[in-house]
């Protein structure tokens, strides 16, 4: 058993290394300057204590949410691919349920904001779950289908019914400070978001590890027929119970980032963190607790491409190509090991 | 103020000239067996593609490497799947990632840190004499740029191939049962690789008719989730090529049907039209039996016994 944890591990770190080779090779030819880009990387991820936790725990924040969401629902076969959606869902609900309930003190407002927008995110990935029980629609499809629905709703949302009073700016007023989550370090960036998302991540590995809940949840996604012929599950039902948690959490993530982050709605709220979730959940094998790992290694990256931008020129989209070739590695030492993926 | 139906009909095909070309290649993609989420991905490949080409070579040379950038970002899902034997959703969302970032940072680094906006050689529309004078539907259907005329000639050949010939039979075995075709000498690992390729290459297409067609220059991302809507289109066409034809022509006009609001003076916000399309697809999946006309196989990977 170690000796296997140990093979995955090394298999990680390989295919970091030939992923920081291939970079390096990108940006030699499109001709920028890469000691500079590499050390803006490093500086910008990990340099500074600014860096650490005014950039890079910020943006892991989101992704760990996110991550989260897409691994559970992997784990049980669910191929969500709409958590960028449910985020938004989420981001929305929580700057509503934030505006309106401002004038309660923080014990109250807050969690009601952030129960707001986990409620919307499961709300979201259930109209999928529900068309996909109901109706047999493919989730790849629906769940991609409402991403784009969800922004178009916050772009219509943030220019019409929410737009902040003057009018001018396409946004939500801001939130009042009884529904900012705390920040966790006097005069830093980061929140206590990241504390709520670690303790998710924990409590999703206990759930899966320890419980029945957990049991039928991995069971269907090892193989649905089975788990409902030999083991008596209900199939529908744990597959319900999986989308409506993964778009919860997904929706925690776009409340966590409005009422610890941007303190308002805007159309721009997520460069994408949904999709960047299939990475973060892959690259962690779907193991919750490497899941934190790995999104603070994807936190870092982008907070480390932000900088290579600013001071080395470097487009800031170089992220998404380490992100995708992260992936792409992974499949591939995973047939190089003889398995055959999921 | 007035609508011309002739002028929406033709700005309706104009639209869905670049979806059906993409979906027509993912129609033969999906017929073999395999869902490809990586045609976004070959789409801003083939755009990216058609900007460069279009440089050294005018439209056709534009054309040629929109198509070859296509083919080149499914050879990847190929390999992935097929040989990897990788989950099709993962690797195509992969695919697509990359060739976001790709064609994003290769734009910045050969065109400036702003990513000028440039201009490409267009395409210009030809009226088909006599057709084109036909009420309502003559300029809609026959003034239009060359290769939207391509386009019907291509879904004509498609259904005759995919319906009438030995080839078009082994796809859809490979499609169907797997099992079956291998019993029968068919390779379906080298029907789905040469259906991935031809699906790209039509993704890339679509992505080139996107720049020289239609917008006239590149700008990050501007496929805009066109390769989305282009799987979608093939699950609303039931994966038959008459069906996609027209599933691709209710995209086109739900994305005009904004003009012809905003030129009432309808107040009615844009963002409902723009997610209109995607709303349409979710209720005729709804609405549809979806294993009623989907391959049986599509989605699924090869077994050991079957490849």
């Amino acid at each position: 058993m170690t000796a296997r944890v140990d093979a995955r591990w090394a298999i990680t770190a390989v295919t970091v290394v030939v992923i920081v080779a291939a970079v390096l090779g990108l940006l030699i030819v499109g001709g920028y300057d890469a000691p500079r880009a590499l050390a803006a990387l490093w500086n910008g991820a990990f340099g500074s204590s600014y860096a650490v936790f005014s950039a890079t725990m910020v943006r892991a924040t989101p992704l760990l949410f996110v991550g989260l969401a897409v691994g559970l629902a992997f784990r049980a076969g669910v191929l969500n691919i709409g958590a960028e959606g449910q985020l938004l869902a989420g981001a929305t609900a929580a700057a509503a349920v934030g505006l309106a309930v401002s004038g309660f003190p923080r014990l109250v407002a807050l969690p009601l904001a952030l129960g707001a927008g986990a409620i919307a995110g499961g709300a979201w990935a259930g109209i999928a779950g529900w068309l996909k029980l109901r109706f047999g629609v493919l989730e790849v499809i629906s769940t991609l289908m409402l991403n784009f629905i969800a922004a178009y709703l916050v772009s219509w949302l943030v220019r019409g019914p929410m737009q902040e009073p003057t009018r001018v700016y396409p946004q939500t007023a801001e939130l009042a400070p009884s529904v900012h989550l705390p920040a966790l370090i006097d005069g830093h960036r980061v929140h206590f978001g990241l504390m709520l998302a670690v303790a998710l991540a924990i409590a999703a590995w206990w759930v899966l590890t320890h419980t029945a809940v957990g049991f039928r949840v991995r069971a269907v996604g090892a193989g649905a027929s089975a788990a409902q012929s030999a083991g008596g599950i209900v199939l529908s039902r744990t597959t319900a119970l999986v989308f409506l948690a993964s778009g919860a959490l997904a929706g925690l993530g776009g409340a966590s980032e409005v009422t610890g982050v941007t303190f308002a709605l805007y159309e721009g709220i997520s460069p994408g963190y949904g999709y960047s979730a299939i990475a973060v959940a892959l690259l962690a094998r779907l193991h919750p607790l490497a899941i934190i790992m790995s999104a603070l290694l994807f936190g870092a990256l982008e907070a480390g491409a932000a900088a290579m931008q600013r001071d080395a020129n470097v487009p800031s989209v170089l992220a998404s190509v380490v992100e995708a070739l992260l992936v792409l590695g992974v499949l591939a030492f995973d047939h190089a090991r003889g398995r055959r993926g999921r | 103020m007035s609508i011309d139906a002739g002028e929406f009909l033709q700005a309706s095909v104009r639209t869905a000239t670049p979806l059906a070309m993409a979906a027509y290649g993912e129609l033969v993609t999906e017929r073999s067996g395999v869902i490809n989420l990586g045609l976004e991905g070959a789409m801003i490949a083939g755009a990216f593609g058609a900007l460069v080409g279009a440089g050294v070579g005018g439209v056709g040379g534009g054309l040629a490497a929109a198509a070859l950038a296509g083919c080149a970002a499914a050879a990847i899902m190929a390999l992935v799947v097929l040989w990897l034997r990788a989950d099709a959703v993962i690797a195509g969302t992969a695919v697509t990632l990359l060739a976001l970032g790709l064609t994003g940072t290769l734009y910045r680094s050969l065109y400036g840190a702003q990513g000028a906006a440039l201009s490409v050689p267009t395409i210009t529309p030809v009226a088909v004499p006599g057709l084109a004078e036909l009420p309502l539907i003559g300029r809609a259907f026959f003034e239009q740029p060359a290769i939207t005329y391509l386009l019907y000639f291509l879904a004509v050949v498609l259904w005759w191939w995919m319906t009438r010939t030995h080839a078009g039979l082994a796809l859809r075995a490979a499609g169907e049962r797997p099992a079956a075709a291998f019993a029968a000498g068919i390779s379906s690992v080298r029907v789905r690789a040469w259906a991935l390729l031809f699906g790209g290459a039509m993704g890339g297409l679509a992505g080139g008719v996107l720049v020289l067609a239609q917008v006239g220059t590149f700008s990050e991302g501007m496929s805009a989730g066109r390769g989305f809507i282009a799987i979608a289109i093939v699950v609303l066409g039931r994966w038959s090529a008459v069906g996609v034809a027209g599933a691709a022509l209710l995209f086109g006009a739900a994305s005009q049907l904004q003009y012809v609001f905003q030129s009432l003076g309808w107040p009615v916000p844009y963002q409902l039209f723009l997610a209109l399309p995607y709303v349409l697809t979710l209720l005729v999946l709804a609405g549809t039996q979806r294993r009623a006309a989907a391959p049986a196989a599509l989605g699924t990977a090869l077994a050991e016994d079957a490849r």
